[in-house]
């Protein structure tokens, strides 16, 4: 598997942060840097993580099935996550996410016919005071509205 | 960036630098006492280090508020073992946003508390640990950390001292339950999350199995103040055993959400009523989770209390880390109950069956009771469930799960009663029914 010269720096500096015999530790960011790269966790990146990091291929797959950011299957170009947790509920955060399902005729975990858009009810995302809060990809998206979450879906429509 | 207006009942201790142009900048933090502390640190022996951080009585800020600097001084100094410094950058309990603001605003004030933490206990390396849904703090620390790296601040021969450190970030994956010390130095050792037992404790055998410091954000945040102007100034701004400040996050039916920092044992309904700008559209208040949705919570007439550790405790309540959930009497407890065991429910990691089993129970009859489908006897069964996880399991996930549920059957029992026999939820037109 090839990786771009960015991730492939990443790594090289991943694997020189822990102390000697201990590289299974970038095992978790390994995954996840390379996720936003590749779209998933497929096989082929399980199998290169492992042999890289000298990491059994099911001792790499029970990691990636715990870690809720860590997915097999691809989502959306963007990934749109609402919380509804607690606070963000309070705000609104269940109706929005009613709003979203309906809005992009999706579910949880569903991605659009195009590919442009995913959704995900998420946990707490830590924007508790300035919810309901969205995060799409790695974007925070702070005291929304089904009108402000309508403008935004509309202006990444127009990002290729 | 600031997200709220600051209020001016604030105490900016930590938050000092918020709101200043470039304050997550090096020039801004050596222009405003920044590293200060540091070199009065390289002065200090460990002991005084440690002793200034005792006189300070400052708690871990995560949640469990156990002091920092007897934490500090567990680590055996003298072990031949290399130690580390680990910040726990795991910002997941639901109602805290706070951490996110300390690293957004002020990196340097991390890594400087990181340092002398360093020094106290004579560490050479350390990690942050971030939630991976926080990426773009990684790349605010990274570049904070490469700065100090560029000045002298970080690496070989710090300030000419013969202290050597080194400062690595380190990104979850998400997963609540590695916020847990011992969870996250299994996450952080590429491994899935879950609890140690413990003795022994990571003070003792904590990352790659060497003697460990684990503090919250906000604590290793709290040390640069603490040195520079001595632990007795931030024991006095708090209340007796539980000094300094302390970032609330408010959240709920307030006029004003946000992020106040505010000292140690500030009123509670002086918080909502004037900090946070009253309740909203000028509804009565019904009840607030104190400190994290783990936190037991509060009715409104138990709302007179000052926000500090033991006042809280002795309301059989807890500070946690100060997640200050506001809901107004328009909130269904039966609902707030159930999402927030929807919630446990999805990060138990499933390690002790207590918890793995028990959360799951508790969200399905909270679910169906939510719904109306409850009987009168599912009440009693939610208690006894609750109450028999208690103490059961290897990290508290599973007591964070049950003792808000009790509280919320204890003290809310007529809201449950009012959702018997096919009654819908009285606080909504609809009941929503749940995605899992």
């Amino acid at each position: 598997m090839t990786f771009s010269p960015e991730l492939e720096a990443k790594f090289e500096k991943l694997v020189r942060s822990y102390p000697p015999g201990n590289q299974r530790s970038a095992l978790i960011p390994m995954l996840l840097y390379a996720q936003d790269e590749t779209g998933s966790v497929t096989p082929e990146l399980v199998d290169e993580v492992s042999r890289r990091l000298g990491v059994t291929q099911v001792e790499v797959e029970a990691v990636v099935t715990y870690y809720s950011m860590l997915r097999k299957k691809r989502m959306g170009r963007h990934h749109i996550q609402i919380c509804t947790n607690i606070s963000c509920m309070l705000a609104g955060g269940a109706e929005l996410w009613d709003h979203a399902c309906h809005k992009l005729g999706i579910g949880n975990k569903e991605v659009t016919p195009d590919g442009q858009f995913s959704l995900e009810e998420v946990e707490c995302v830590g924007a508790c005071s300035w919810a309901p809060a969205v995060q799409v990809n790695y974007d925070f998206h702070h005291d929304m509205t089904p009108e402000k979450l309508d403008q935004l879906i509309e202006s990444l429509r127009k990002v290729h | 960036m600031l997200y709220n207006e600051p209020s001016p009942l604030e105490v900016k201790v930590l938050t000092r630098r918020f709101g200043l142009a470039h304050s997550a900048s090096l020039e801004t933090y050596l222009a405003t006492d920044g590293y200060s502390a540091l070199r009065k640190a390289l002065g200090m022996t460990p002991e005084q280090i440690i002793e200034e951080v005792k006189r300070s009585t400052l708690r871990g800020r995560g949640g469990a508020g156990f002091p920092a600097g007897m934490k500090w001084s567990f680590v055996p100094r003298t072990s031949p073992k290399p130690k580390y410094i680990v910040a726990n950058a795991d910002e997941s309990e639901p109602g805290t946003c706070k951490d996110r603001l300390l690293m957004e605003n002020d990196p340097h004030q991390l890594i400087e508390g990181i340092l002398i933490a360093g020094l106290a206990v004579d560490a050479h390396a350390g990690y942050i640990y971030i939630r991976g849904e926080y990426r773009y703090l990684i790349e605010i620390l990274d570049r904070a950390i490469a700065e100090a790296y560029q000045h002298g601040y970080l690496g070989r021969n710090i300030l000419g001292s013969g202290f050597d450190f080194d400062l690595y970030t380190h990104t979850g994956a998400g997963a609540y339950e590695c916020g847990e010390e011992s969870a996250l130095l299994e996450s952080l050792e590429g491994k899935r999350g879950v609890p140690r037992i413990r003795p022994p404790f990571p003070a003792v055998a904590g990352a790659f199995k060497c003697p460990t410091v684990l503090n919250n954000v906000e604590t290793l945040s709290a040390v640069p103040a603490i040195i520079r102007d001595g632990g007795a100034a931030f024991a006095a701004l708090g209340t007796p055993k539980n000094g300094g400040t302390r970032l609330f996050s408010i959240s709920g039916h307030v006029n004003k959400p946000g992020v106040y920092e505010l000292p140690m044992g500030f009123s509670l309904l002086r918080m909502i009523n004037e900090v946070a700008g009253g309740m909203r559209e000028g509804r009565k208040l019904k009840a607030v989770i104190p400190g994290g949705s783990s936190c037991p919570v509060l009715r409104a007439e138990e709302c007179d209390i000052a926000m500090d550790f033991d006042s809280l405790s002795k309301a059989k309540s807890m500070l946690g880390s100060a997640g200050v959930v506001v809901m107004d009497e328009t909130t269904c407890m039966v609902r707030a109950a159930m999402r927030i065991m929807r919630f446990y429910a999805h990060e138990s990691c499933g390690w002790c069956v207590p918890c793995r089993e028990g959360t799951l129970w508790l969200k399905k009859i909270l679910t169906r009771f939510h719904e109306g489908q409850g009987y009168v006897e599912d009440i009693a069964l939610i208690d006894e469930l609750a109450k028999n996880m208690l103490g059961r399991t290897f990290c508290p996930l599973g007591d964070a799960a049950a003792m808000p549920t009790i509280a919320f059957v204890e003290k809310f029992r007529d809201e449950f009663e009012a959702h018997l026999d096919g009654r819908p939820c009285p606080f909504e037109k609809d009941s929503r029914m749940v995605t899992v």
